[in-house]
């Protein structure tokens, strides 16, 4: 298990460098980092060159890839171009608020989804199996944005006709408030359950799947035949293992969330990573958009990892060599 | 299920090698029994089996019958819309639905129902032309990666590598930062050149695995060439797969245009696609028929499309039906 743990966090580094280098071309490409400075009367033309100077903006993309990658280890990711304010503060926060987040809607979804699913599947095509059916194929078709919007005019509709705050429809705190209170619940509930809406779609769906799968084989049948009451055979036969595949799928879902609520974060104009990088990518702010992808596909990298391991943890059919 | 007791199963009726190639005929021994056994048999094609199983999928047809309305208004949407797409009204601001203006109007006056119908026009052009585009390109990449393997088939896999490391949607929106300007051919082009991976995976593994079969080296033995074989023997098997996924495809990239489109990174404002007009609608939350309406539209075509995608996949492919146990 360790050597494969090696060889597959070993096997990453090139592809990282790869995919590093390729966004690094790309957003170097996009836009002109130095605009926002040209643009703004306060900066001197010695600023300018000086800005130029340091970080290398007159050199080739690859050599100016070099001194990305020197200052990701030395510098912790650098410092931004636009504000010259250090980019690792702002993504250690913005993700902190991105976790909170995405831990109670997968939460959330998980136990919802999984609940959903075991009933969907031991009663198969009952009114309650199509319900949630037509409830996960119409999550499927949602997009995420809309849905976000669905519930801020809900929400704004209440609270401007009968003046009743239930729900914050942006932002991360009322002034004055911490990040464990009510106040930071009632801001981010609509973020978290329009992912979890979505989430759930797919894990219910999947849990059906993967009950229905199991609950007729042969095991199952034994299981029944020695006598054992149905709610043991569910539970305690059928269950266990139809998790496996949700628990590969959770820890999936988690890493690519984790990178990325883009959307609901930026309806939602959550202070969050997704939206952090969709702020700097409209500003062309190349160091602070490579921080945001370079942290992202490590934690996405992590994440795919760690549903290996789970996988060949609870199902000894697989072994890693 | 009645299905099955109507019609045999068609494997049943024809040998692997008329199976094998697109199935044009049923297979002639079986014919020559029948006929000698005094009864008329309708000679069907795969196909025409698959095109019969399709009709009897009752949602997939309404779904169909659904988009085609959805879609050709669409098409059609000079005809069909009441009003120009930009046509403003400034006596009639945020008006809400009435029987003027379905959908009710927009902050300048513009009749939202026309709108949406433009809307329409091109999140369906953007889907189809994605769809498309990608389909070729996956289908090329993967069948060459999967019948030669090489530096094809490397090259595949370490895209394949990539893309489970990158944050998809970032990736997306960098692309279009940098290429897309708005322009409507732009942003599906760049969709169709990241789209492609997943049926190149599929195309690649179906080649892989056709590549052995018996009919293959006939056709070797026999002096196809590697295009005659690729194109004309396996190509055919692989095609169920490759329309349900290109149908899916057009799913996809409506939805995806459209997130890109309220993020600002997409197709930009003067044209009205259903991504653009919900953005819009964002602005003023009051007037909720700004957002309710294009929203719903773009989930009546996503899950029409999925429900017809899944009958193709039934009639297509009828080894991988699910079995209701």
């Amino acid at each position: 298990m360790l050597t494969y743990i090696t060889r597959r966090v070993l096997y990453s580094i090139p592809v990282l460098i790869v995919s590093t280098f390729l966004s690094f071309t790309f957003v170097s490409l996009a836009g002109n980092p130095t605009a926002a400075i040209r643009a703004n009367p306060r900066f001197s033309q010695q600023t300018l060159e000086n800005v130029i100077r340091q970080n290398h903006l007159n050199d080739s993309i690859p050599v100016r890839y070099w001194y990305w990658l020197q200052d990701v280890f030395t510098h912790k990711l650098g410092k931004s171009l636009l504000t010259f304010q250090p980019i690792w503060p702002d993504i250690t926060r913005t993700l902190g608020h991105t976790a909170q987040v995405i831990i109670l809607s997968e939460s959330l979804a998980i136990i919802l989804g999984v609940t959903v699913g075991i009933f969907s599947a031991i009663r198969q095509y009952s009114v309650f199996d199509y319900l949630f059916t037509s409830v996960s194929f119409l999550g499927f078709a949602m997009p995420t944005f809309w849905l976000a919007l669905l519930l801020q005019i809900l929400f704004v509709d209440i609270y401007l006709k009968w003046n009743v705050r239930i729900f914050y429809t942006s932002g991360l705190n009322s002034p004055g408030q911490g990040t464990w209170s009510l106040d930071r619940l009632q801001h981010i509930a609509l973020p978290v359950m329009t992912l979890a809406i979505i989430s759930f779609a797919v894990y219910s769906r999947y849990m059906r799947a993967s009950m229905l799968d199991v609950i007729n084989t042969d095991y199952v049948r034994t299981a029944r035949a020695k006598g054992l009451p149905e709610w043991r055979v569910i539970l305690g036969h059928v269950c266990r293992n139809a998790l496996i595949p949700i628990v590969t799928i959770a820890a999936l879902n988690f890493g690519a969330l984790l990178g990325g609520a883009i959307i609901t974060e930026t309806v939602f104009t959550l202070d969050g990573i997704g939206f952090y990088f969709v702020q700097k990518l409209q500003n062309a702010d190349l160091y602070a958009v490579m921080a945001y992808l370079l942290v992202t596909s490590i934690i996405i990298i992590v994440f795919n990892l760690i549903a290996d391991i789970l996988y060949g943890f609870l199902d000894p059919r697989i072994r890693y060599d | 299920m009645t299905e099955v007791e109507r019609q045999p199963h068609p494997a049943g009726q024809v040998t692997p090698e008329s199976h094998a190639q697109g199935a044009a005929l049923a297979a002639p021994g079986t014919l020559d029994a029948t006929v000698e056994a005094g009864l008329e048999v309708k000679v069907r094609s795969q196909w025409s089996y698959a095109r019969s199983r399709f009709f009897r999928h009752r949602l997939a047809m309404g779904s169909l019958i659904v988009l085609i309305i959805v879609f050709g208004a669409g098409a059609l949407a000079n005809y069909v819309a009441p009003y120009s797409f930009s046509q403003i009204d400034l006596t009639n601001i945020l008006a809400a639905p009435s029987s003027q203006h379905w959908f009710g109007t927009d902050e300048i006056g513009r009749d939202e129902f026309s709108r949406v119908i433009y809307g329409i026009r091109t999140s369906e052009e953007v889907g189809i032309f994605v769809a498309i585009l990608s389909s070729w390109i996956g289908l090329i990449v993967g069948a060459i990666a999967g019948y030669y393997g090489g530096w094809m088939d490397n090259l595949l896999m370490r895209i394949t590598d990539l893309t489970l490391t990158l944050p998809f949607l970032a990736i997306l929106l960098v692309a279009s930062a940098l290429l897309g300007q708005g322009s409507q051919w732009r942003v599906s082009i760049i969709l169709a050149l990241l789209l492609w991976t997943t049926l190149a995976r599929i195309v690649r593994g179906l080649f892989l695995s056709l590549r052995e079969k018996e009919y293959v080296e006939a056709a070797k033995a026999a002096g196809a060439g590697d295009t005659r074989i690729m194109f004309r023997h396996i190509l055919p098997n692989t095609l169920g797969p490759i329309i349900v996924n290109g149908t899916l495809a057009v799913a996809t990239a409506i939805l995806i245009e459209a997130a890109l489109s309220f993020l600002g990174f997409g197709i930009k404002p003067p044209t009205p696609s259903l991504g653009v007009l919900v953005a819009g609608g964002q602005t003023n939350p009051q007037q909720w028929w700004l957002t309710i309406f294009p929203g719903l539209m773009i989930v009546l075509i996503v899950l029409c499309i999925n429900f017809v995608g899944d009958g193709l996949r039934d009639a297509l492919d009828p080894t991988q039906r699910r079995v209701r146990a």
